[in-house]
């Protein structure tokens, strides 16, 4: 957001282009593709065919083959075009301002990290060809590694996994091959009642039971509640550090030896990793094994949903268990260069059908070449700032969930609103009115009515301004007119959608009129 | 820093009204001991001009589309992208945008997924598919995951042409569940053989890879009924998706569950990823599925609009007892794959599967005129199959890589038994003078 007015609107549902951030004056109606099909239109030609024509009945036989594609549209190029351009200016994005959706770390996105990802020698290039042929990009990953240990003080880092959930995956699997090599079966996995809803569910696709960590009143987690729920039973506990209250854990080191005592391995949710960039090493507190969400800290874009990558990072006693094959670089009596190396014969196996979302780890590595240390470092200390301010200017309405300062996002509730009969989903829908995304709302699921805020280091200090003067804005509204922001949002193309009735009676592809 | 908008007056402004003295104090709360003592040690910060330009030297030591012929496919298609996709996928409405949660703002979004599952649902002849996996093989494992909890049964049967990698994947997901992976044998004409020996009422599921690992066409109602005798699910993986467009829908021959990768509808091969694993179920499983889905409603005006629902199978309501742990996934990937179907329709999605069909057969047939060429398996194919060398398979992709032709893979280490041979991937990216070149190159005569 840059210049648009200071809200203004109060009674209006037609004065779209009035309203704070979001200064749009058209907005386009566009039908399902199969609802704008017309037959015999179409959107691409073939090359010419210079082998002669087969009869795919005749080489496959009639019974193997279809006799009609069902559920493809008919269109030109220009429709499809249109298609997709008009639905796209019906979502809200991160190049068209604030996107304060805590956990998730929406900042900027370089454009240079897009097309360094879309070089034809990176975008165009096979997996399995020949090692030979591919070692721009086998030491494009050597070097990734080895930038993403130095930042987190870990030992080894596979990039493999996918996405962060991929990367808890693998972590937890070889923190239980670390357990099963040595003999000694344990059934449980420690998780803190605010961690994010992948952890658990990473650890019971591991076979894991799990056990809730109450946090302490202080929004931490204390030793001793860890030392109650620790056992020889224990596998490991998992954390995020800072944790999803923004706070960072400060009693992290005890914890961790109380848990190492018991032979247990602590794993670290990296996805607030952007807090401590240059600052503070998950490795060099305790921790065994921890997932980088490169979509949030490195930048690389969220995509409507994805892709990411969730590259996992170990200390030494992990190592033998990396997912395979791993990235070596060989020596001189080798040949030199990189190869990929499979044997490993204590790894937990492959997760992925190739080396990973590679795009995404080119993007990553532009992003911490452009930044070096000191920007990586500036970035922390930015959106730390960032968050600190906003939680400074909007404490008095939105009582924070936490005491003193925050990292790089606080939590804030709507306790003051409840009398008015207003929810977080009611300011959540408002402050769309105003032109932004709203925040992370109803987690961590231990703060009744939770606003969760994470500006990042992108936006700048008029902008948090004019997002903090927006909240103020709502807050207000609530007393003087709670029915408004009730019924907010009014400025969409779409009012409040109905998501009882979608799960009720779920309606999950098109099909055309009459067909059922 | 380009990134960062905030001056240093503007942080002393800022902090200010935080109250505190500087910015050293807002990281108080990280015990002294715990910091890092010194700067991070990596290359340098620079400008656009040296970054791009060091990536665009590693990005010139690898082969690719733009310097090489290529045949090799296995489970990754090299396949032409029309223009249209690049332009719309760049926009950073849908770029940089997240999960739609808020579905006011976020239409573009549900809207395309909506109309991707109903493009996947027509191609696999089932009812509803979810907005995305990783890539085939974890969508391959997370079906036999939905399988072993709709049967509450621990065994899975797997093709004999199930792709090494999906296979290991496989086996990786499986371990901590407890699930157990029996493998049918491959016969003489390259199919599977013997499945229905294998299923009892043990099983979870039957998988077959369709086209397999060696590029045949299995006969997936035959594996379908042997699973549905015993109350196991079929799930067939559809490693290059491009064959839904000939071949009879699998939901149609009976499977339960199709999963598979969609990398080639218009997404880079990438050194293998972001591609875009896909599932697609029955309506009665729909509760069991892995992964986001998009459902339609109404607004509170009563206009029609789209949103994440059944949301109470995934790991943020349902956390330790999730159908899957997955959450952000290939949402950029599906975007492009929905334009690329789009754009090709029907027949044009046709048409091109025949065009691919009809340069494999002509590979084949010159294949098969080539003394010290053979081809060993007799079963249909799609647009790969295998090819044995005469003397060995590294020195024949050799001979063709001296021809600038990236020959295909060799198959020595995922099936020995095969002899020198070599799986050779037949697109719309090669031409009849491509294929005669690899097909003189594999067998050696001098040209
Ligand atoms: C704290 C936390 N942990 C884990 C994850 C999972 O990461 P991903 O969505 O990349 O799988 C997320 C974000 O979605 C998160 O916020």
């Amino acid at each position: 957001m840059t210049d648009a007015p200071a809200p203004q609107d109060r009674d209006s549902t037609t004065a779209v282009h009035r309203v704070g951030n979001a200064a749009r004056g058209v907005s386009y109606e566009e039908p399902l593709l199969f609802e704008r099909s017309r037959p015999g239109r179409v959107g691409f030609e073939l090359r010419e065919l210079d082998v002669p024509a087969v009869d795919p009945a005749e080489v496959l036989g009639e019974a193997a083959i279809r006799s009609e594609v069902a559920g493809l549209p008919e269109l030109s190029e220009v429709e499809v075009v249109r298609h997709f351009t008009r639905i796209s200016t019906w979502n809200y994005a991160v190049d068209l301002g604030p996107y304060p959706l805590g956990s998730c770390t929406m900042k900027y996105n370089p454009k240079l990290n897009e097309v360094a990802s879309r070089l034809p020698g990176f975008a165009n290039a096979h997996p399995l060809q020949p090692e030979a042929l591919s070692q721009g990009l086998l030491a494009l990953i050597h070097e990734l590694e080895q930038h993403l240990a130095e930042v987190s003080g870990m030992d080894r880092v596979s990039l493999q996994p996918a996405a962060g959930a991929q990367g808890e995956l693998a972590g937890i699997m070889m923190i239980r091959a670390y357990h099963e090599q040595r003999g000694d079966r344990r059934s449980k996995v420690l998780i803190p009642d605010s961690a994010h809803g992948t952890n658990p569910a990473s650890a019971a696709l591991n076979g894991y039971d799990t056990v809730s960590v109450p946090s302490g009143p202080d929004g931490l987690l204390h030793p001793s509640a860890v030392a109650a729920a620790m056992s020889e039973d224990v596998a490991a506990l998992m954390l995020t550090n800072p944790n999803t209250l923004g706070l960072f854990e400060e009693h992290i080191v005890e914890i961790c030896e109380i848990v190492h005592a018991k032979g247990g391995l602590v794993y670290g949710d990296g996805a607030n990793l952007n807090a401590i960039l240059g600052i503070a090493r998950p490795g060099d507190l305790g921790i065994d094994v921890m997932h980088f969400n490169l979509h949030k800290t490195f930048s690389t874009p969220h995509g409507g949903g994805g892709p990411g990558a969730g590259p996992v990072g170990v200390k030494h006693l992990l190592a033998p268990h990396l997912p395979v094959p791993v990235v070596r670089r060989q020596d001189e009596s080798e040949g030199g260069g990189f190869t990929l190396d499979y044997e490993f014969p204590r790894s937990i196996g492959r997760l992925h059908g190739n080396f990973g979302n590679v795009g995404m780890l080119v993007r990553a590595l532009a992003y911490i070449r452009s930044l070096g240390p000191a920007g990586l470092r500036r970035c922390a200390e930015m959106a730390v700032v960032n968050a600190n301010y906003l939680l400074a200017r909007l404490a008095e309405e939105y009582p924070p969930a936490t005491r003193g300062h925050v990292m790089h996002e606080c939590v804030l509730t709507d306790r003051r609103l409840e009398a008015h009969g207003v929810t977080t989903l009611d300011v959540a829908k408002r402050l769309i009115d105003h032109g932004y995304h709203p925040p992370t709302i109803y987690f961590p699921l231990i703060v009744p009515g939770a606003l969760m805020i994470e500006p990042t280091e992108s936006e700048s200090l008029e902008g948090l301004d004019r997002l903090a003067d927006a909240l103020l804005d709502i807050a207000r509204e609530a007393r003087e007119e709670p029915e408004r922001v009730r019924g907010a949002p009014h400025h969409t193309r779409l009012a409040r959608l109905d998501e009882t009735r979608a799960a009720r009676r779920p309606i999950l592809r098109w099909q055309p009129a009459g067909s059922e | 820093m380009r990134y960062v908008p905030n001056t240093e007056d503007e942080v002393r402004t800022m902090l200010e009204r935080i109250g505190v003295p500087s910015l050293e104090s807002l990281f108080s709360r990280i015990p002294a001991r715990l910091r890092l003592d010194r700067p991070l040690a990596l290359p340098r910060g620079a400008g656009e001009q040296e970054v791009l330009g060091a990536l665009e030297a590693l990005a010139r030591r690898n082969a690719c589309l733009d310097t090489h012929r290529y045949f090799l496919g296995a489970g990754v298609y090299p396949h032409f992208i029309p223009t249209a996709i690049d332009a719309l996928a760049s926009r950073s409405e849908f770029y940089t945008s997240y999960t739609p949660y808020q579905p006011e703002i976020s239409q573009g979004t549900l809207q395309t997924i909506f109309e991707w599952q109903t493009m996947i649902a027509g191609l696999t002849g089932l009812d509803v598919a979810n907005a995305s996996m990783y890539d085939g093989a974890s969508a391959t494992a997370e079906a036999a995951l939905m399988a072993m909890r709709v049967t509450r049964r621990p065994k899975v049967v797997v093709s004999a042409g199930l792709h090494p990698h999906t296979r290991e994947v496989l086996e990786t997901y499986l371990d901590g569940p407890g699930g157990k992976i029996v493998a049918a044998a491959r016969g003489p004409d390259g199919r599977s053989e013997g499945v229905g020996a294998l299923v009892d009422d043990e099983t979870a599921c039957v998988i077959v890879q369709n086209p397999s690992f060696f590029g045949v066409i299995e006969d997936v109602g035959d594996a379908a009924k042997s699973a549905h005798a015993c109350g196991a699910l079929a799930i067939v993986t559809v490693p290059e998706a491009l064959s839904l467009a000939l071949l009879r829908a699998p939901g149609a021959l009976g499977a339960d569950i199709v999963c598979g990768e969609a990398q080639s509808f218009g997404v880079p091969m990438s050194f293998g990823g972001p591609h875009l694993g896909f599932l697609a179920a029955r309506e009665r499983h729909v509760r069991q599925m892995p992964g986001r889905l998009v459902g339609e409603t109404v607004d509170a005006r009563g206009k029609r609009g789209f949103v994440l629902t059944l949301s109470t199978r995934e790991q943020h309501i349902r956390r330790d007892r999730a159908t899957s742990n997955i959450c952000t996934n290939q949402g950029l990937m599906l975007l492009r794959a929905t334009i690329y179907l789009a754009l090709l329709g029907a027949r044009g999605l046709r048409e091109l599967a025949v065009q691919n069909l009809a340069l494999a057969e002509y590979a084949r047939s010159r294949i098969r005129a080539t003394p010290g060429l053979e081809l060993p398996f007799s079963a249909p194919v799609f647009n790969e199959f295998v090819v044995r060398v005469a003397d060995s398979a590294p020195a024949a992709l050799a001979r063709a890589l001296e021809a600038g032709i990236v020959g295909g893979l060799d198959l020595a280490p995922f099936a020995e038994d095969l002899g020198p041979a070599i799986l050779v991937c037949t697109t719309e990216l090669v031409s009849r003078a491509d294929i005669d070149a690899l097909v003189a190159a594999l067998a050696g005569d001098p040209r």
